[in-house]
């Protein structure tokens, strides 16, 4: 049996992976050492594939015995989720249309859902962001699990969540504070919780801390290192970006919809410029990405963020920041909008005046900075992709789950995500507003009379300067 | 045989300590020809990134560095016995490291920060070198610099914070600052992305894994070294005091358990560090408690301990010069009765700040050791004996820093819960970043307020 026999009928198998285990095993009784080469069971059929260990254990070496020494293991993903009315409705096209059909038809369901959630208002979307974020911290865990082979080691699974936990109440407890001060200080123990919670969160972090050490088992060192590290990575990654995308979402929905829209939209327009015009790759770690994709994709989702942010900053209700109101007991998204949301007349260059013909045009302040976040997830985006790309090749996993048919997991949807959240929060605490007027006047109370004093005094001397303040204002 | 024992990590690890065979060679040998297809990888990320699913028991021990005992010292103390002789050696080194330590915290704040950077520098590099022994990545391409340039962003990042809070009016003065400190976070997140971009840049086909492994080792590192480094410096600008007695309350801890289980000793602890006993740490905790106690009182006296650093501009340099808070002021606290009969005093008068010093020296004996137990079993977990072999007799510089690696964590968020609200610098430096309109929305507001307290007197003149 030659390694390419193996290999074609492993992959003629590993196309069937759907089929009942046995059916899998009778298939390789023949070939085991074929099968054993390319197969690595996921954890899904682990719990089968135990049963059927007694008969290999004859043998001296089980399927996961040799997975190790294989070149090519994969842990194939788990069973198609494909759901069987759409397999019934597509029944008769070919399977590269099907595909085709699947993928489709999930991206209009996705974008679908995206639209009622923005409809329901920025609880609910705060709500399904955190669904996101726990299912991608699900996701990376269990490949970490899949690969160090650790679903067993004790007390792991209750400590990953367990950490999850923490540092979810930690983000969300400053969030909260920030946002619902005054509903936070009606409650008395909300009160309480507050004003201690860097101490509760420090003190719930440590618990786990110290179970993990007292956890070490003596032969297990090593993975369950190995397994705190990747859980804290994960952490690091997937909870700190889903708060700064919260944290976004409270600044005006608008800075929350763009951004997402513009990676979306840029993910498509490549694919498209790459299926019709592509030809010169662009790196080695995603063989289908071309250069035309990509540049195409930039073009195109200026575009987009321009024509998008248009449309969006004529309603308050996506480019007022949320705030909770006391009197009403509910979310509000009502104001003034500020100066980065009013049309304003915009001289254009001499360049494009000759071609466009108008001497002004009227645009949003806000659509300039959208240049500025459509570039980003143009440009940068990508390399979340590439990123997670890299990481799926480095493990040898074909996606991260299998949870959306035909797309893949979660964390498959929302890579290229990853660092767009983190790059708006950077932006608009850089460039557009600085720190919160309200939260200051807050902190300003909690200091000591001759601290306040100071501040005071220089912030009087310095409206001074400014000539802000003169006798007139002063006696006001 | 040996495959029986890595199904499942968490299985009942049966006969742990049978050889293994060198799966190396199996491997290349049958695996090398038939590379063809872009997706498979050679076995270098298999053998070394299959070290994850091997229990301890298969992976080599890792040789520590040679030793590094001076000869001055070997000659001297040529003549003792070497069990003698290796106590000899940790006295001296102890008491060097004790003596350069007052040293520092004489020469004033500046330098004890540059030598918290110098130790945290020192600290990431064992580590970073525990992790390429242990993936025998020494030679992966980019990693030495990439590992050196995210320590470099993070600092940056950190100390820029630090920086922009405490030295405030320094940095007014200055344009080129001023516009750094304003895009600071834009600043340091286009310097991280950067490093970002070069690592997805420098993915190389055959070794994914280990770059990844190496990725998360860095960040990993990162998060523990510099966060906790960062955490000492904003201690230590709170007032000295802050900084030297949770550090003082651990290095007790560690001599008192020491003592008294060599002494006492008999219950052991915890597995994971067979040497350690219930006596030990049960005497170290009294021993350290009561040591804080009057460290505590002694140190609260003097200005200089006690006051927050300051950076005055017309000096150009930092000052520790105030009026000691409440909590460094003596006061008559009544004794509670049993007490009272003990001591036959009606009252005794302390610094509030002993108190706390109670909570901090708890902390440092109970908490601290499983910072000292998680670098133990990291240790044993890659097989090594020290960290580094930077101090001899001792070890790595984080041999002797694992316990205090929550010290910090812990210190500075009980400062921020219980002691002193915001930092009054900084919500000035954020004051100053407003709106004009704003700024003279909050003027007007904190006025009133100030009249109201009482703390400003209503004027007629500007």
């Amino acid at each position: 049996m030659t390694k390419e026999g193996c290999l074609s009928r492993g992959l003629r198998s590993g196309l069937c992976h759907r089929l009942p285990h046995s059916l899998l095993w009778s298939s390789t009784l023949h070939s085991r050492a074929c099968f054993l080469h390319i197969f690595r069971p996921g954890p899904i059929k682990r719990a089968a594939h135990k049963e059927s260990e007694s008969e290999a254990k004859a043998d001296g070496e089980t399927a996961s015995d040799s997975e190790s020494r294989v070149e090519a293991a994969t842990l194939p993903p788990s069973a198609d989720d494909t759901p069987e009315v759409l397999n019934r409705a597509l029944s008769n096209l070919s399977s590269r249309w099907k595909n085709w059909w699947v993928r489709g038809i999930l991206t209009l369901a996705m974008i679908a859902f995206f639209f009622i959630i923005i409809y329901l208002g920025p609880m609910v979307l705060m709500m399904i962001v955190m669904c996101v974020q726990i299912k991608c911290f699900h996701e990376i865990i269990t490949i970490g699990y899949n690969v160090y082979h650790s679903y067993d080691l004790p007390w792991f699974r209750t400590l990953s969540w367990y950490f999850l936990l923490c540092v979810n109440y930690f983000f969300y407890g400053e969030t909260v504070t920030d946002y619902f001060f005054t509903l936070v200080q009606r409650e008395e123990p909300l009160r309480i919780l507050s004003k201690y919670h860097r101490f509760i969160s420090f003190t719930l972090y440590l618990t786990g801390f110290c179970m993990f050490v007292l956890s070490l088992v003596k032969k297990h060192y090593r993975l369950q290192f190995y397994m705190f590290g990747w859980t804290h990575v994960t952490l690091l990654i997937v909870v700190t970006q889903s708060h700064l995308v919260i944290h976004n979402l409270f600044e005006g929905m608008i800075w929350f919809i763009v951004p997402i829209s513009c990676v979306i939209c840029n993910d498509i327009m490549a694919y498209m410029f790459g299926f019709f015009f592509g030809r010169t790759p662009l790196i080695k770690l995603s063989p289908k990405k071309t250069w035309e994709g990509f540049i195409g994709g930039f073009f195109a989702t200026v575009v987009f963020g321009l024509l998008l942010s248009y449309v969006m900053s004529g309603y308050r209700c996506f480019v007022c920041p949320v705030e909770y109101n006391n009197d009403t007991n509910s979310f509000t998204v009502d104001c003034e909008p500020s100066g980065l949301f009013r049309l304003q007349e915009y001289n254009i260059p001499g360049v494009i005046q000759s071609i466009i013909g108008w001497k002004t045009v009227r645009m949003y302040p806000f659509q300039i900075h959208s240049i500025a976040l459509s570039t980003f997830a143009s440009l940068i985006g990508p390399f979340g992709g590439f990123f997670a790309s890299g990481f799926k090749r480095a493990f040898k996993i074909k996606d991260f789950a299998n949870t959306i048919p035909g797309h893949g997991g979660i964390m498959d949807r929302f890579d290229c995500q990853y660092l767009m959240a983190t790059f708006v929060n950077v932006y608009i605490a850089s460039f557009i507003r600085g720190p919160n007027p309200s939260k200051l006047v807050q902190q300003f109370l909690t200091l000591r009379p001759d601290q306040q004093l100071h501040i005071f005094n220089t912030l009087k001397s310095h409206l001074t300067d400014k000539g802000m303040l003169t006798a007139a204002t002063e006696d006001k | 045989m040996w495959e029986l024992r890595h199904r499942g990590g968490g299985g009942p690890g049966p006969g742990g300590e049978a050889a293994a065979p060198p799966r190396e060679g199996e491997a290349a040998g049958g695996d090398h020809e038939t590379e063809s297809t872009s997706d498979k990888e050679t076995d270098i990320d298999d053998r070394y990134g299959d070290l994850d699913s091997r229990t301890d028991s298969d992976i080599p021990e890792i040789p520590p560095s040679l030793d590094r005992t001076p000869e001055i010292l070997k000659k001297a103390l040529s003549g003792l016995s070497s069990r003698w002789k290796n106590w000899w050696i940790r006295g001296i080194l102890t008491l060097t490291m004790i003596s350069l330590f007052f040293l520092i915290i004489y020469m004033g704040s500046f330098m004890l920060m540059l030598l918290v950077l110098s130790i945290q520098v020192k600290c990431f590099h064992e580590i970073i070198t525990i992790g390429y022994r242990v993936y025998h990545s020494y030679d992966l391409p980019w990693f030495r610099t990439l590992s050196w340039y995210f320590l470099l962003c993070v600092n940056y990042f950190f100390y820029g914070e630090t920086v922009a809070d405490y030295f405030a009016t320094f940095v007014q003065r200055e344009e080129q600052l001023q516009f750094l400190i304003r895009y600071h976070r834009f600043i340091s997140f286009a310097l991280y992305l950067a490093g970002f971009c070069m690592f997805v840049l420098s993915l190389v086909k055959k070794h994914y894994r280990l770059q990844f492994y190496m990725f998360a080792w860095t960040h990993v590192t990162l998060l523990i070294t510099v966060t906790q480094s960062h955490l000492v410096i904003q201690n230590l600008f709170e007032g000295m005091i802050w900084f030297l007695v949770p550090i003082s309350s651990v290095i007790c801890n560690d001599i008192a358990a020491y003592i008294f289980g060599f002494f006492f000793g008999r219950t052991p602890l915890i597995k994971l560090s067979p040497k350690k006993t219930w006596e030990g740490f049960i005497g170290g905790f009294f021993s350290t408690v009561i040591f804080g106690f009057i460290a505590a009182y002694l140190l609260s006296k003097y200005q200089y301990f006690v006051c927050p650093v300051e950076y005055r501009s017309d000096v150009n340099s930092f000052v520790t010069e105030c009026e000691p808070s409440e909590l460094f002021q003596l006061q008559s606290y009544s004794l509670p009765p049993f007490l009272k009969a003990v001591l036959r005093r009606e009252s005794v008068s302390m610094y509030p700040f002993q108190i706390h010093s109670i909570a901090l020296s708890t902390f440092a004996s109970l908490i601290g050791p499983f910072g000292g137990f998680f670098a133990s079993g990291f240790k044993r977990a890659f097989k090594i004996k020290d960290f580094a072999n930077t101090i001899p007799g001792h070890g790595g510089i984080m041999d002797r820093f694992d316990c205090q690696y929550l010290m910090a964590t812990f210190v500075h968020v009980y400062i921020t819960s219980f002691i002193r609200g915001p930092n009054p610098s900084k919500v000035l430096q954020q004051l100053l970043v407003l709106q004009p309109e704003q700024q003279l929305n909050i003027y007007k507001t904190l006025k009133t307020h100030l009249i109201e307290k009482g703390i400003l007197q209503p004027t007629l003149k500007v």
